[in-house]
């Protein structure tokens, strides 16, 4: 059969299609003009103009971890590209599946610092799980196809594909399929069912055991949740998710302990420490996670679930290793767990849970909210409470109030809270934000953020705007960057340096000249009014909420400490809260 | 679990797709995560398929070797990883081209030493030697420490290749 000829520029509209995608996040220049041209040309796929290159991966990460589905990105040769590492960066440590399309000077000029050069896949190399210098235009048609494949397979990840501008022009046949075998790259995704077995052996004689799960089970999808809450729900074990599993197993339900590591709850932390076994589901022994690593679980056995073989073994040594998709163990480990007519320790287990009690009995995420300034955690929690009844999507940038909305908004879905866990990319959560609303335009679609984190990637506002997407940021302004500020309190004796945000500007002014609306808020009591009104209004919103400038998020794990010596609040003058060694860590 | 913190030195046989940029990502891989090479060779050994072999010598903890095998293995151009020291006997050898210059009974024994380690001499003029020799690293060690006194100038070594011994493939 003859194969279609075609442009470069038409192969790779056609691959996206052939992928199912219905959008992109671009910036356009002169190297993807052509692609650009063939955009003008077609109305299967919607392009999200952006008004930077970092904010368009992660509008994309925000569209994919809302969706499940991969986000797609083009931007131009040189400084395009270049901008865009920030959020391939972000993607890669957060596993979220990314094609990202770079121009790239004609392959005749590749090497001769021709205007817009940068070496792409040079720059790209170590914060992409892959990438493609496409040389050939007969390979175009495959790379993209391939692309897809290795983004959303496996460990998923941001893959690069820097396109030549002539082998946009040329003509060349459209010579694959979606569906791609490769040669070397076949990840595992069944788990060894010996190991399941030994697994289920295990967790039926553990007296204290606790479930940890991670990013891994909402990358495996919906279903993975659905299977984690039912072996938890078997099983009656206590479940702590991480900063990036949160919705994977409803925050809602009395298993849950809340999030764990260096902010996360007392009852988890000391849960963690005290266990005798533990399950470890697609999370990765983060230091975030674990806390002194000598002392991580002192006395327990550990079972880790992870797709990526690399994960095993990294920071903690564990006793039974599990490689293979979330969904698919927990599935074949419910199986065994019925079928050997398996049983936990309710004795064991009865006692474990009224020590876990006694550890909530703390209230480690209690407040003292006052009449006259808005405490950040009760910010959050209005929130919460006040949109309960709609479908709401959270995103974050970060530093405190990312800690802040971790603790006091509860997730029961997964694919509802988009943040940067790994990178920690203050600039994420307003892109990501509009990437979520262009997956879900009816949902409610909020970002949690400081005003320092707001400011760095403020100008998508301007997107928002151009798109109508009622994007709501919700700044808890402090006119500090918090999380700094509190590690200077805590480790610099308060010495502030360059972490107070000077010279801001005014974020209702600044709303309305972009054509958003902006909503101030100072006192406690109009909190309720102001995030109603900001619900109802179907534009985007700039929230400026004067908040607490001295609040500090606890509880915390100090660097260095283990997870038995938690902060729950401010330390005593003149007490060092971390020690030196603990102060070399970041 | 516990494991061993004993530094091991271990050899590494990887097979690649030889395409440009995969060296690049296995030294990429070791810089940016800070394992050590020893050693690092690379070249085609299969024209048609179109594939590499990467014998890699690398040193670390029983973690850390697990860890640079498992790294290895996630690059997307990278079909097979093998670790040669805990999967059972293999011969490895490296080939070194020596410099050595001088005169008068210098000369006499470093020609002496080369007999006795069986390396040939692959070019001379009057005042020099190029020696060619073959062998596992530490005889290569050997040789150019004993060559320093007797006039060493120059050495170039490929690395070491390796495969397992037996009537099994990679």
């Amino acid at each position: 059969m003859a194969q279609e000829t075609m442009s470069g520029a038409k192969i790779v509209l056609k691959a996206l299609v052939d992928q199912g995608v219905d959008v992109i996040f671009g910036y356009p220049g002169g190297a993807v003009l052509p692609i650009y041209d063939e955009l003008f040309q077609q109305n299967q796929i919607k392009h999200v103009l952006v008004r930077h290159e970092q904010a368009a991966v992660h509008a994309a990460e925000g569209y994919a971890r809302s969706t499940g589905k991969v986000g797609v990105v083009l931007v131009t040769s040189g400084p395009g590209a270049t901008n865009a590492v920030t959020g391939l960066t972000d993607a890669l440590m957060d596993s979220i599946p990314v094609v990202c399309l770079t121009g790239q000077v004609p392959t005749h000029l590749i090497g001769n610092d021709a205007f817009q050069e940068a070496d792409t896949t040079g720059i790209t190399r170590q914060c992409t799980k892959h990438n493609y210098l496409v040389k050939k235009s007969d390979d175009l048609a495959r790379t993209m196809h391939e692309a897809f494949y290795v983004a959303t397979t496996g460990r998923p990840g941001p893959v690069v594909v820097d396109l030549p501008k002539d082998i946009l022009m040329l003509p060349a046949p459209y010579n694959a399929t979606a569906k791609v075998k490769h040669k070397s790259y076949k990840p595992q995704v069944k788990g060894d069912l010996k190991k399941i077995e030994e697994a289920v052996k295990m967790l039926a004689n553990a007296k204290k055991p606790i479930i940890y799960g991670g990013g891994g089970i909402i990358n495996s999808g919906p279903g993975a949740s659905q299977l984690l809450t039912n072996f938890a729900r078997t099983t009656g074990f206590p479940v702590t998710l991480t900063l990036m599993g949160l919705g994977a197993y409803p925050a809602s339900d009395k298993q849950f302990l809340g999030m764990l590591g260096m902010h996360g709850t007392y009852e988890a932390n000391m849960a963690m420490h005290d266990c005798d076994v533990m399950l470890c589901v697609g999370a990765r022994f983060d230091d975030r996670v674990t806390g002194l690593l000598s002392a991580f679980a002192p006395n327990s056995k550990k079972i880790h679930i992870d797709i990526d073989p690399s994960s095993i073994n990294k920071n903690v040594a564990v006793d039974l290793p599990i490689i293979g998709d979330v969904a698919h163990v927990l599935e074949d480990m419910l199986k065994v767990w019925k079928s050997s007519q398996a049983k936990a320790d309710a004795k064991a287990l009865d006692a474990w849970w009224s020590e876990i009690n006694g550890w909530r009995k703390i209230n480690c995420l209690a407040f003292d909210q006052g009449s006259e300034i808005i405490k950040p955690q009760y910010a959050i929690r209005r929130l919460y409470e006040l949109t309960r009844g709609r479908e709401t999507f959270i995103t974050t940038e970060v530093g405190q109030h990312q800690m802040w909305a971790a603790q006091h908004f509860g997730f029961d879905k997964p694919n509802q809270w988009m943040t940067s866990g790994g990178l920690g990319t203050m600039g994420y959560g307003f892109p990501a934000a509009i990437g979520v609303q262009m997956a879900h335009p009816d949902a409610l679609v909020v970002d949690i953020s400081g005003e320092a984190s707001f400011m760095m990637n403020m100008q998508e506002l301007s997107t928002a705007v151009q798109y109508r997407l009622p994007v709501k940021v919700f700044i808890l302004n402090n006119m500090y960057m918090g999380m700094v500020r509190q590690w200077q309190e805590l480790l610099h004796g308060s010495r502030y340096s360059e972490s107070y945000s000077e010279a801001l500007p005014d974020f209702v002014k600044l709303a309305e000249s972009f054509g958003a609306v902006g909503i101030r808020v100072h006192k406690p009591d109009e909190l309720d009014g102001a995030i109603k009104e900001m619900m109802a209004v179907d534009r985007p919103v700039l929230m400026d909420i004067l908040v607490d400038q001295k609040e500090n998020c606890y509880p915390m794990i100090p660097s260095g400490k283990p997870h038995n010596q938690m902060l729950l609040g401010p330390v005593a003058a003149g007490t060092e809260a971390i020690a030196d060694e603990g102060k070399v860590l970041v | 679990m516990q494991m061993s913190t004993e530094i091991q030195c271990h050899t590494i046989s990887v097979l690649v797709d030889n395409e440009s940029g995969v060296l690049a990502r296995v030294i990429g891989l070791f810089s940016g995560r800070g394992y050590n090479i020893e050693s690092l060779t690379v070249s085609e050994v299969d024209p048609r398929e179109k594939l590499s072999r990467i014998t890699l010598v690398t040193s670390g903890t029983e973690m850390v070797i697990e860890q640079i095998k498992a790294q290895l293995s996630r690059l997307v151009p990278i079909h097979k990883v093998r670790d040669l020291t805990v999967e059972g006997a293999h011969v490895s050898r490296e080939l070194a081209l020596i410099k050595v210059a001088g005169t008068g009974d210098k000369r006499v024994e470093a020609l002496r030493i080369a007999d006795i380690f069986r390396a040939n001499v692959v070019d001379s003029t009057n005042e020099s030697f190029v020696f060619e020799i073959v062998g596992k690293t530490d005889k290569l060690d050997a040789f150019i420490k004993l060559m320093e006194p007797l006039g060493l100038i120059d050495v170039a070594r490929t690395g070491v290749a390796a495969i397992a011994r037996g009537a099994e493939a990679l």
